[in-house]
């Protein structure tokens, strides 16, 4: 698993400055007895300061996997990891444990799904963020008190003088979810990584907190990388998204380009299979066949199983990335570079 | 399709339906509190039709589909399926009601056996209903062709070594295996991925039409129940606010929480983000849901008459089989936004 394979992502948005984050040829596999699981197969990608990219994916596609790949928070002896990892410059698979505990309490957060993972249910909320904010800024006990006030505030918690006395229990869904991006924030950290942080709850609260995050983002600034298989939650919250199937990125784009003019099509089946307000007495356009094996993965394309496209040219070798304009790129064979949309190849169906 | 008021009977007919739990607590596990899951809920459902049940988690939807196919006994309240009172002292013996009606759950993995091959799976509930046992597996046979599912390649296969939308598939098949006329569907694409949902969604469709179904279509995905239900039921902390057919609930919903459902829904749309979340709050706690309209303590338009009295469903004005349960629609009850009385 070495680094050095051809210039990809790095090329096609070169810029004077770093990006906050660059990930080249990310991979991990996990290994059993009984069989090697190919979780994260070659993911390129960079983040800017400020930028929300949003990875969009079906279960077990490999997004949190990425995610916890990023803060390299995988069972070491279970999982191997090769590739390249910068964040904010720094060499992350190079790391030693004090200085991975340094970049995951200082400069990177992470918010769940389920926020009680993030608490210790026999400490109030106001203990434990207090508690991040000594460990982290060293300040005095009081210093911290108001600053996780502030925090709850923030995140527009109401009575929050009352919420830092209650236990993570006493909470609702919602409530939970604000306190751990509170929790999240605390250390100011300039990337927060989010795996799914709204899917468990209900649509009236959901929104509440993707409006939240987008403000947050706004006002501090944070990079965002955010995991969800919930197309309409990636518009709401997304600049840039980033399509994955069996471990890899196959599109990704502005979320406009996206979402209007996709080109792989495994993106194109999985907006013609999303039902939405207009369809009512059509058929839906379902993408046949099952999810990918990821312990048998084809030499190929891994959508061309499933691809009403696919020739026999899908199953040579894995498609690389083709840049079709400076934002968008999209790994199949079908798609030449700084073609418009559909250029010719929609027409071709089976 | 739409069953008319006027229309024949319904095929299903609930009134007044009633579930509390009593949450126990301490050592002697007293009463300590209630949780009103369904509250005094009444609709019907027509021949052929769809009835879409939608709400946010805990709202009582479970509890409903459970009450309807006779895995819970309501406290009070009746259902009358096909004319037939059910129950204990009802017309209908439940063994008889089974066969009429079924359910497919959302968890596909946990609600199949894990040590039965699909076979024994589809034909078991067939062989319980007196159907001899080869008979019942060639039904079986046949039911997954219908899903879907080559009938060589999975008869033999057991629930670990089918993928999640093909377990789902088996649930139906299941469901299907005893001719039901109603199958009540508890969020049964909410677990699988999108383009399987699809999938799925298709089928359910063309089952309906080729077998004559009626279904109760459970979920929480506003865009799913809109795609099937002919007419939706929208619930909140156990009670019903809104009923009516799905153009006039999605077209021109009148209570304010649909209302705030409908408008929390993500665009799709880039350039048309929701810029500010429709109601604030989370939905409040089902033990001691709030006196009078259960919604007062999130609702926009909420005032004194709220929290006194209970508000029941009403027609709205220009269509009466769309109906409501907010003050704001009741003429006289004394909400500044309500008809004068008599008008
Ligand atoms: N610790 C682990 N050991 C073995 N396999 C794992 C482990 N963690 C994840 N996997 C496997 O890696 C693949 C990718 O998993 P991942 O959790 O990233 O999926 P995901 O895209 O986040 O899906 P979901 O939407 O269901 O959360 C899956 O096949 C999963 O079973
Ligand atoms: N057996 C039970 N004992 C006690 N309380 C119960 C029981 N079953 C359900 N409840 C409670 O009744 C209320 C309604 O639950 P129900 O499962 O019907 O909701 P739902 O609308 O199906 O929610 P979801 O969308 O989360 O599935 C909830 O507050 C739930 O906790
Ligand atoms: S009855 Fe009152 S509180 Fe309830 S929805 Fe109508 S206006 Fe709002
Ligand atoms: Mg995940
Ligand atoms: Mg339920």
């Amino acid at each position: 698993m070495t680094t050095e394979t051809a210039p990809h992502a790095a090329t096609a948005r070169a810029t004077a400055n770093e990006p906050l984050v660059r990930v080249e040829d990310l991979r991990v596999t996990f290994t059993s007895r009984d069989a090697t699981v190919n979780a994260v197969n070659g993911v390129n990608f960079t983040l800017d300061q400020g930028e929300v990219l949003c990875i969009l994916g079906e279960s077990g596609s490999g997004k949190s996997v990425t995610l916890r790949a990023l803060m390299r928070l995988l069972p070491p002896r279970r999982s191997r990891l090769g590739g390249k990892v910068m964040i904010g410059g720094r060499d992350v698979m190079a790391m030693n444990d004090d200085q991975l505990a340094d970049l995951r309490g200082a400069d990177v957060a992470m918010i769940f799904q389920e926020p009680m993972t993030a608490f210790d249910p026999v400490y109030t909320i106001g203990q434990q963020i207090t508690e991040t904010i000594t460990r982290h800024d060293g300040v005095s006990q009081s210093a911290a008190r108001a600053r996780a006030l502030e925090l709850l505030e923030l995140v527009q918690i109401p009575s929050p003088e009352r919420r830092l006395k209650s236990y993570p229990h006493e909470m609702s869904g919602g409530m939970r979810q604000r306190a751990m991006i509170a929790l999240a924030l605390s250390c100011r950290p300039s990337l927060l990584l989010a795996d799914e942080p709204t899917t468990a709850l209900d649509a009236t609260v959901q929104i509440q907190i993707l409006l939240l995050l987008r403000k947050l983002r706004r006002e501090l600034g944070m990079a965002v990388l955010f995991v969800t298989h919930d197309v309409g939650v990636a518009v709401e919250i997304a600049d840039r998204i980033a399509v994955m199937y069996a471990g890899r990125f196959v599109e990704t784009g502005p979320v406009a380009t996206l979402i209007r003019e996709p080109e792989h099509p495994y993106t194109r089946g999985l907006l013609s299979s999303t039902v939405h307000g207009a369809m009512r007495g059509r058929r839906l356009e379902a993408i046949g066949g099952s999810p990918p094996n990821l312990t048998a993965l084809p030499p190929g394309c891994s959508f061309a199983p499933r691809c009403r496209y696919a020739e026999p040219a899908c199953d040579a070798a894995v498609p690389a990335e083709v840049w079709i304009n400076p934002q968008h790129m999209a790994r199949c064979i079908r798609v030449a570079p700084g073609q418009a949309a559909s250029g010719g190849f929609t027409l071709r169906k089976p | 399709m739409n069953a008319m008021a006027t229309g024949p009977a319904p095929l299903l007919a609930v009134t007044d339906l009633r579930k509390y739990f009593p949450i126990t607590g301490g050592v002697l596990q007293r009463r300590v509190a209630t949780v009103q899951a369904v509250d005094d809920i009444s609709f019907t459902v027509g021949r052929g039709e769809t009835l879409g049940i939608v709400g946010e988690s805990g709202c009582g939807k479970s509890t409903t589909a459970r009450l309807l196919v006779q895995l819970l006994k309501p406290d009070s309240g009746s259902i009358v399926f096909d004319g037939m009172l059910v129950g204990e002292n009802g017309d209908i013996s439940t063994r008889d009601l089974r066969r009429n009606v079924q359910m497919v759950f959302q968890d596909s993995y946990s609600s199949l056996n894990p040590r039965l091959p699909i076979e024994d799976t589809i034909a078991f509930g067939p062989s319980v209903h007196g159907v001899p046992v080869a008979q019942a597996k060639q039904r079986a046979r046949d039911i997954l062709a219908k899903v879907g599912l080559d009938p060589n390649q999975f008869i033999r296969r057991y629930p670990h070594e089918l993928s999640g939308g093909q377990r789902q598939r088996i649930n139906i098949a299941r469901a299907l295996a005893l001719e039901p006329r109603l199958v009540v569907l508890d969020e049964p694409v909410s677990a699988l991925d999108k383009s399987v949902e699809a999938q799925v969604l298709n089928l359910l469709v063309d089952l309906k039409s080729d077998l004559d179904l009626t279904y109760v279509f459970i979920s929480h995905d506003l865009n799913v129940v809109q795609y099937l239900s002919d007419r939706v039921l929208v619930m909140y902390l156990g009670k019903a606010v809104e009923i009516g057919p799905v153009e006039a609930i999605y077209g021109r919903p009148q209570h304010p929480y649909t209302r705030a459902l409908l408008s929390a829904m993500p665009s799709m749309d880039p350039d048309r983000r929701l810029e500010q979340a429709p109601i604030t709050g989370d939905p409040p706690n089902p033990i001691n849901p709030p006196s009078g309209c259960r919604f007062r303590t999130r609702c926009p338009h909420a005032e004194d008459v709220c929290a006194r009295i209970e508000p029941r469903l009403a027609g709205a004005p220009e269509d009466g089989a769309h109906r409501i349960a907010c003050h704001m629609l009741i003429a006289g009850s004394g909400h500044s936004a309500a008809p004068a009385q008599g008008a």
